[in-house]
């Protein structure tokens, strides 16, 4: 169980080095992206401006306030909070994600299923997770906003954060087949019959 | 004795209020439901993620910020006592005027979209949106707001099936215990298993709800509920699923049973489920004055 810090965006191999149950903290940039941003990308034929490759994106629509223009505030928006919200729902995208756009890292929460497995061992990437509802220490881990892209979706837009200690997140489904969701769904699985035992349930 | 009068502009004043502090401080019940599952967990990860999420309680608290990014859907349950003269038409039109500004003036995430085209106003509001839920209750001369911003993670593990009388009891917990493994991470463990059992299809997901928001160290009124969310809080904790579906036993804070009377041909059980971020806020106006509280 080793603790790796990755200086964004990072190579292939970098990424065959993590293992899950691995730690990992993030450091440079980070891109924000949610459900809409990925239906309006990858069914209705968008492209971002941003160059995805080898970086990060997390499952997030942060809280925002638009503020002037500034160093600070590139894009004229501060952070307010941000957060992580469910993956499960954006399963499919991961792919393309990959394929199209070369992202290497996922940053979510609650896991994702079969075919991003898939994706990140042939194409080899990661799925980091965060500790969903922890936004308040999350945001403490967000320099700025540097830019945004497709913000006519907002606040499901494609954000581009300037992070600094993003983490620690656990690796959570690695390049190498290896899935913490399915250990633990294995061992519900497992226990169900007893559970349902210690219900008085008939068999 | 003389109506008590509760102001139109104090409503909409405390519905902004209480959005922005439900989604702020958590309720007291919840945090000693984290120390609770802390003292007990035994999973090394487990721990860790627990320790987060207290962590992040006092990270909220100290730099005044949002505990979670989800602002979810805003939901009012407003209790009115005798004696106490509202405009009850006024008093919804005030909470949605409060709920746009909370989300324009702190601001907040707009997390509320037209179902059909997605539009987002950036008012947390929309069609039927903030839910409203009016009851007359017994405790004269008071009207009490509760605020429940409920988060679309845990708001997606929502389940309804239309059991019939021949699948028992037995139905009704085999339903919930394959919900919550279907559940798993998404939900956001540790979670509040709310199960409405009885009732129509539609009053048993509004109970199912009304479980998952209640306090936790409360219990079923009816002893035939109270009984069965003992028996399925206990059997949850057995699944390793663990806080944020990575393992463990802190799989739910408690299982919450509401009930209700139903149709001698329907037997229908509904899980809805409240994450670990289960806020609530709410405002009691009384002659006294206004008391804020969970």
């Amino acid at each position: 169980m080793a603790h790796h810090v990755l200086n964004m965006p990072v190579d292939e191999a970098a990424i065959r080095k993590l293992r899950a149950g691995d730690t990992v903290t993030l450091e440079n940039d980070l891109f924000g992206i949610r459900d809409a941003t990925q239906i309006h990308m990858f069914d209705r034929g968008r492209r971002t401006r941003f160059d995805l490759r080898g970086h990060a994106v997390i499952h997030t629509a942060p809280n925002v306030r638009k503020v002037p223009i500034s160093n600070e505030a590139p894009a004229g928006y501060a952070p307010v909070c941000v957060g992580t919200t469910t993956s499960d729902r954006m399963e499919r995208f991961t792919r393309p994600l990959m394929a199209e756009y070369g992202v290497r890292i996922v940053v979510g929460k609650g896991g994702l299923r079969e075919a991003s497995l898939a994706a990140f061992a042939e194409l080899g990437g990661v799925y980091l997770a965060i500790i969903g509802g922890t936004a308040a220490l999350e945001t403490t881990w967000i320099e700025r906003i540097v830019d945004v892209d497709l913000d006519d979706l907002n606040p499901e837009s494609l954000w581009h954060f300037k992070i600094k200690g993003f983490g620690p997140l656990l690796v959570a489904i690695d390049s190498h087949g290896n899935s913490l969701y399915d250990t633990v769904r294995a061992t519900a699985e497992d226990r169900r019959a007893a559970a349902l035992a210690s219900l008085g349930v008939k068999a | 004795m003389s109506a008590f009068a509760v102001e139109i502009a104090a409503i909409e004043e405390a519905a902004k209020y209480l959005y922005i502090r439900a989604l702020k401080v958590l309720p007291d019940d919840i945090k000693a439901g984290f120390t609770k599952l802390d003292a007990a967990e035994t999973g090394r990860t487990a721990k860790a993620v627990l320790a987060t999420m207290i962590e992040n309680i006092g990270v909220a608290e100290r730099t005044d910020n949002l505990l979670c990014q989800d602002t979810g859907i805003p939901i009012f349950n407003v209790e009115i006592g005798q004696g106490v003269a509202i405009d009850g038409f006024a008093l919804k039109e005030a909470i949605g005027r409060g709920v746009a500004r909370a989300t324009r003036e702190y601001p907040l995430r707009s997390s509320v979209v037209h179902p059909l085209t997605r539009a987002n106003l950036h008012t947390s509001s929309g069609i039927r949106v903030p839910v409203i839920n009016i009851d007359f209750v017994d405790r004269p001369r008071t009207l009490r707001l509760e605020m429940i911003p409920k988060g679309s993670g845990s708001e997606n593990g929502s389940f309804l099936k239309m059991l019939i009388p021949a699948d028992g009891i037995d139905g009704i917990k085999t339903f919930v215990i394959d919900r919550v493994m279907e559940a798993g991470g998404k939900v956001c463990p540790p979670t509040i298993v709310g199960v409405g059992i009885g009732g129509t299809s539609d009053l048993c997901m509004h109970i199912a709800k009304v479980a998952a928001t209640r306090p936790l160290g409360s219990v079923c009124s009816d002893p035939e509920g109270a009984k069965l969310e003992q028996l399925l809080s206990a059997a949850v904790n057995t699944l390793g699923i663990g806080p944020q579906g990575l393992g463990g036993d802190s799989t739910a804070f408690a299982v919450h049973v509401e009930t209700a009377a139903t149709h001698i041909t329907m037997n229908p059980v509904a899980v809805n489920i409240q994450c670990h971020s289960a806020r609530r806020a709410s405002a009691t106006f009384s002659p006294d004055g206004l008391a804020i509280g969970f």
